[in-house]
């Protein structure tokens, strides 16, 4: 691997930026494997990296129908933040807010993470009740959260419109210690440090089939690359997870909607936080190239298409044109979608499953991104360990039949 | 946004409807009687499927009453609308190239 530094930078830049190399092999697949992850989006490459450096496990590839990064990793509004109400979650996201805060130092690799500060803004009484309990359950749990008035508000975010408005901003809750960072950089950075310690990353590879045994573990895959044998194999699959599961005859309560975004044209830097409204739904904040980044909600319908109804995206710019009134005459660059995969109480899955051998991590809805490096981290665990992490122990598919749902759908109703 | 073809007021926009998810998930008869596990299942396990999905939808701008339909949900393309209580009619074999 290449290493960046300052020096390495200046001294291929003085090079004309001669002598590059890709960043990770293209793999050809092998005939067996120890473990195999399937999506290769952020979720399954940080898998496959913490597999490799922390589990020390041998031979792992990682299968990618698309290409790195194409899916979600590379469809999100790329927003980090961890003041989730219930224990469970906190724990969760706040781990991977931590792992966050060193990942581009870890891989070498510059994620661009960017704590800017979130803040989730309050319209109505139920609103401010709802809001001000989860800052005090965040405090509760070492994860920081703090209640502005509407004026602070304003002052935070100043193109923020709070009494001109149908429903006015009666306050907002800001986590300083979220904000953004680059999506693609999160993929390519755990491609290239996973590939570093050895990992196959293998592109326009699609699994078409689960093998098991007699006994009824995993024992290969078949691809559209051929058959691999490997005793473990890792879903991260994100809206196709449930294709993925029926292959091994495992039904996960699932269903999958497409979520749409869209960005301006880029203009100068003109806001400086994330803002989100959920009772107007509408999420948004601008990225380094300058483009303001917008997140709309999902359509009302499961599909597979990888795009959605244009009259989504209107309602989200309705939103954003009467929350910031400067942006009213600002032109849309581009939209699109993604497949979300949205369990019943909206908190993911990452569990072992009824089938010796597979594991799966699914289930992250509309909210994902946030999660990879702790999301990663504990499924590696789990997939090497075969147990899961304590963080991610609560995070089972039985905890529906056995009534412990961690219910965030409740306690945030939408944007995650 | 679709265009959706209630079978009791004809083609209208998606924005007249709700969704209602999955068709054909039948109510155990007897609740109390039902262990966890089938309990679970019933309230919380759905198909999901990449093609062609029977899925129910309400006119709720229109006419008010619930439907079924057959969605391609690769395309998002309506193949057929039809009756709650009726069973789904058959699909022509193009539509399900996509299924897996």
């Amino acid at each position: 691997m290449q290493r960046f530094s300052a020096l390495s930078l200046l001294g291929r830049a003085l090079n004309g930026h001669r002598g590059w190399r890709p960043q990770w092999r293209r793999a050809a697949p092998r005939d067996a494997y120890d473990a195999v992850i399937i999506g290769g989006g952020g979720h399954g490459l940080g898998t496959a990296y913490y597999l490799a450096s922390e589990h020390r496990l041998g031979r792992i590839a990682v299968l990618e129908k698309g290409w790195v990064g194409g899916g979600n990793t590379g469809r999100n509004t790329t927003i980090i933040r961890s003041n989730y109400l219930f224990d469970e979650s906190a724990a969760l996201y706040d781990h991977s807010l931590k792992l966050w805060e060193h990942l581009s130092q870890v891989l070498n690799y510059n994620v661009m993470l960017s704590q800017r500060g979130v803040m989730m803004l309050a319209h109505t009484v139920h609103d401010v009740q709802v809001i001000k309990r989860h800052v005090h359950a965040n405090r509760a749990n070492g994860v920081d959260n703090e209640w502005l008035s509407p004026s602070e508000a304003q002052q935070f975010c100043p193109p923020l419109n709070i009494t001109d408005l149908r429903y006015p901003v009666l306050g907002a809750a800001l986590q300083r210690r979220g904000g953004t960072a680059r999506h693609d950089a999160v993929a390519w950075g755990y491609a290239r440090a996973a590939d570093a310690l050895g990992v196959d990353i293998i592109e326009n590879c699609e699994v078409t089939a689960i093998q098991r045994n007699a006994q009824g573990a995993v024992e290969a895959l078949t691809t559209s690359r051929g058959v691999i044998r490997t005793p473990r194999v890792g879903v991260a699959a994100a809206g196709n997870t449930s294709v993925i599961m029926k292959m091994a005859g495992v039904r996960v309560p699932l269903e999958s909607y497409p979520l749409q975004a869209l960005v301006s044209e880029p203009v100068k830097p003109v806001f400086p936080c994330v803002v989100m409204s959920n009772t107007m739904h509408a999420y948004i904040s601008q990225s380094d190239k300058g483009e303001l980044v917008i997140g709309a909600g999902t359509d009302a319908y499961t599909s597979y298409t990888q795009r959605g109804g244009l009259h989504i995206n209107a309602q989200a710019l309705e939103a954003v044109c009467e929350l910031f009134p400067i942006f009213r005459r600002l032109r849309m660059l581009r939209n699109w979608g993604g497949i979300v995969d949205l369990t019943p109480d909206r908190s993911p899955i990452i569990a072992r499953t009824p089938v010796p051998g597979l594991y799966v991590n699914c289930g992250w809805g509309t909210g994902g991104f946030k999660a990879t490096p702790g999301s990663a981290h504990v499924f590696a665990w789990t997939i090497a360990r075969d147990e899961p992490h304590p963080i991610n122990a609560p995070f089972t598919i039985e905890r529906f039949r056995d009534g412990h749902l961690i219910d965030e759908a409740a306690a945030a109703a939408v944007a995650h | 946004m679709l265009l959706i073809n209630c079978p009791y007021c004809g083609t209208r926009p998606e924005l007249e409807f709700v969704y209602g998810g999955q068709a054909h998930v039948a109510r155990p008869p007897d609740p109390s009687a039902v262990e966890a596990q089938p309990w679970a299942e019933f309230l919380y396990l759905r198909d999901n499927i990449r093609g062609v999905h029977a899925e129910r939808w309400r006119h709720a701008h229109g006419c008010g009453r619930f439907f079924n339909a057959l969605r391609d949900t690769t395309s998002d393309r309506f193949i057929a609308t039809y009756l709650s209580g009726e069973t789904a009619p058959a699909t022509p074999a193009h539509d399900l190239k996509a299924a897996p």
